[in-house]
């Protein structure tokens, strides 16, 4: 996908106008929160589960060479094969090699945010295959030619009237404003294609080292009708997916879908273990697993390792109030929210996605919700660090950093000067008490007042209290 | 070199890892036999009643029916009259694991074996087991237990044992591992299709299943 990480600013801004996103946040905020609030208060080992998920991925991306060299042994007993591909580029070849070789038409796709990552479907498209999504949300953002605005509910951005439209247009059938109604239509429109395909693809969301397994978990069950029906299933994962046993997906299964959805559990967990047996009567006679690094291996070893945890639950963009304003396609790139602002900027360079990590309030709420215990403010931390060393801010920003540092590090300057800069500005807000422009500060101002200082500064107030609080 | 060795070069040269000996490896493979468990929640780990009882409770939770009735021989019965009260076409696609039912003479419904086909409103399958902890049924693939039955109709119909209820995840996986080779595909179905996709609306039957009737025998 195309990044416009490097647009967050206006992309934020044209984002904060468009009333009908504004609607279609709106319930973002409440009702993903409740619900895993509700889910994790009814599991008193929730907290505990955190943990032991934390520490299992930890323990498996440190010795993830071996867990890779079982995988792909384990695929291949189970008549399975792996495909091995260092970036993008070779993984799109890869499946459209696989593709090619029993003439594809049409490819299902379940839902896969690293098929995002890869651009997959607009590289098919260009090979005259043509990747349909059938997970509901992705289907009716590739109906409206747009990507996914949230990493579990990529239509999350659409109002119920907008998808009525899409589908009126679309499908040709009378417009319905009724939600059950607008489902029985994508159901019904679906239908005959994961017959038709050839190829179905889907993502990952675990590899099972133990038995050369890959996992989906999801609740509408386009996955297990894209992945079973074709003669061929892909799988595209990226290295970091594996876990060592069944025990330890369970536990990690324990804290996903509450931290997602607030489910106890997805509907559909499907564990797939090689091709069709001789003797089945269903299941397609090709499994391929393209296992893609794109970036992750030189992530390891480093400040970043922590993001390779990431289960993909978007419990952190649920959770952001950045998030909420501004919604995912702002971002600009496939993982929107703390995530993203974390991980973009590893994947895409700083240079393009630097505002993404400023993208935060440092509430730290991402990281309190997070079932992995990702630091994400600490990682954004590290990337405007980056950013600053990088030469890769205004020089207007630049210059005042360097300036604050200045003033900070001599505390007998900044308090001179914070001493001065309070009197001044309490001398000249006195009359209205707020300030409608200030010079410098238009950044702030065009957005709301700034009110005027009342009084001495902090430190004035600290010391004449002697460090008493009243 | 070929990608294999380069991102294996690359993960061991970001660990600051060597690559691992023979006997490295072997105890690392050793590890897989042990099949340690991490914390298993308390709900998960009561008397067999009472997981019975919270496999009822969590399967009506997530929108499952359940019905329970003594032996094998009741089956039939319910199936037709649970289609009859769907509203579905007295017809059903039946897994060959269940082909010793007896349908009634004449037969009170329209009975096919084998795995699911498009035109197929309901089928009739068999779990290896259901865990407590979630409601969630859990089958695999195989020529007696086709993985379409399960995904394709309206109307997915399973059959259970009390017996074979466990309360956690990982007691369901020494079920699977009991049955010597891995099969293609094990499915953890907790409930019907779902989807909220529509303005965050949860409506059920988005691709799968739209009823999920879990049929829970006495004894086997």
């Amino acid at each position: 996908m195309k990044s416009t990480a490097h647009g967050f600013k206006e992309n934020a801004r044209n984002a904060l106008q468009d009333t009908q996103l504004r609607d279609a946040l709106s319930v973002v905020g409440t009702n993903f929160i409740v619900k895993r609030r509700l889910a994790a208060d009814a599991l008193p080992e929730f907290e505990t589960l955190r943990d032991e998920a934390t520490a299992i991925k930890n323990r498996t991306l440190n010795e993830l060479d071996l867990h890779l060299e079982r995988f792909e042994r384990k695929v291949v007993e189970h008549g399975g094969v792996v495909h091995w591909c260092i970036d993008a580029a070779a993984a799109r070849e890869t499946v459209l090699s696989i593709c090619r070789s029993v003439n594809a038409k049409t490819v299902t796709k379940g839902k896969s945010m690293l098929g995002e990552e890869i651009g997959i479907n607009p590289f098919l498209e260009a090979n005259n295959i043509r990747p349909i999504e059938t997970d509901l949300g992705e289907y009716i953002i590739q109906l409206a030619d747009e990507p996914p605005s949230h990493i579990i509910a990529p239509a999350v951005h659409k109002t119920k009237s907008q998808i009525a439209d899409l589908f009126e247009k679309h499908h040709k059938r009378p417009r319905s404003m009724d939600g059950e109604a607008l489902v029985a239509e994508a159901r019904a429109m679906l239908r005959q294609s994961y017959f038709d395909a050839d190829v179905g693809i889907t993502g990952a969301n675990f590899l099972v080292a133990e038995t050369g397994s890959s996992v989906i978990v999801t609740n509408e069950g386009n996955g297990d009708l894209t992945q079973t029906l074709p003669k061929i299933h892909i799988v595209l994962a990226s290295i970091e997916k594996l876990v060592p046993t069944f025990e330890d997906m369970a536990t990690i299964l324990r804290v996903l879908a509450r931290s997602a959805t607030g489910q106890q559990m997805s509907v559909y967990t499907t564990v797939s273990t090689g091709a069709r047996r001789a003797e089945d009567p269903d299941g397609p006679e090709q499994y391929h697993v393209v296992l893609i690094d794109q970036g992750r291996s030189a992530m390891l070893g480093t400040e970043l390792q922590d993001l390779l945890r990431c289960i993909r639950c978007g419990a952190c963009m649920n959770h952001c109030p950045i998030y909420h304003a501004v919604g995912g396609h702002a971002y600009g790139w496939v993982y929107p929210g703390p995530i993203g602002a974390a991980l973009d900027p590893a994947l895409l360079g700083v240079a393009e996605a630097h505002h993404l990590p400023n993208a935060s309030t440092f509430c730290g709420r991402c990281e309190e919700v997070c079932p992995m215990r990702i630091p994400l403010p600490k990682i954004m931390r590290h990337w405007r660090e980056r950013a600053f060393e990088d030469d890769i801010q205004p020089v207007m920003q630049r210059t005042a950093i360097r300036w604050w540092a200045f003033l900070a590090r001599r505390p007998f300057l900044y308090r001179a000067n914070t001493r001065l800069a309070m009197w001044l500005l309490h001398a000249l807000g006195k009359t209205r008490g707020r300030f409608k422009s200030l010079p410098f500060a238009g950044g702030w101002t065009a957005g709301r007042d700034l009110p005027a200082p009342q009084g001495g500064t902090f430190h004035a107030q600290w010391a004449a209290k002697g460090g008493r609080t009243k | 070199m070929n990608a294999r060795d380069r991102i294996l070069g690359n993960v061991r040269s970001s660990l600051k890892r060597g690559e691992p000996d023979a006997a490295a490896r072997a105890a690392y493979d050793a590890r897989f036999d042990t099949h340690k468990r991490n914390t298993v929640p308390a709900h998960a780990k009561l008397p067999h009643a009472d997981l019975v009882a919270r496999f009822i409770v969590e399967a009506k939770a997530v929108g499952a029916s359940v019905t329970q009735l003594a032996d094998a021989g009741a089956i039939a019965d319910e199936v037709a009259a649970y289609l009859r009260e769907k509203n579905l076409p007295a017809r059903i696609r039946v897994a060959p694991s269940l082909s010793g039912l007896h349908w009634g003479d004449p037969a009170l419904l329209d009975v096919e074996h084998g795995k699911a086909e498009p035109s197929d409103t309901a089928t009739l399958t068999r779990a290896l087991a259901g865990v407590a902890e979630t409601g969630t049924l859990v089958l695999t693939s195989g020529p007696a237990t086709p993985t379409t039955l399960n995904f394709l109709p309206d109307a997915n119909l399973v059959v259970l044992t009390e017996d074979e209820i466990v309360g956690a995840y990982e007691d369901a996986w020494d079920r699977v591992r009991g049955l010597g080779a891995t099969p293609r595909a094990v499915n953890f179905v907790t409930g019907p299709s779902r989807t909220a996709d529509i303005a965050q609306e949860l409506i059920l039957g988005a691709h799968g299943p739209i009823d999920l009737h879990i049929i829970l025998l006495a004894k086997g």
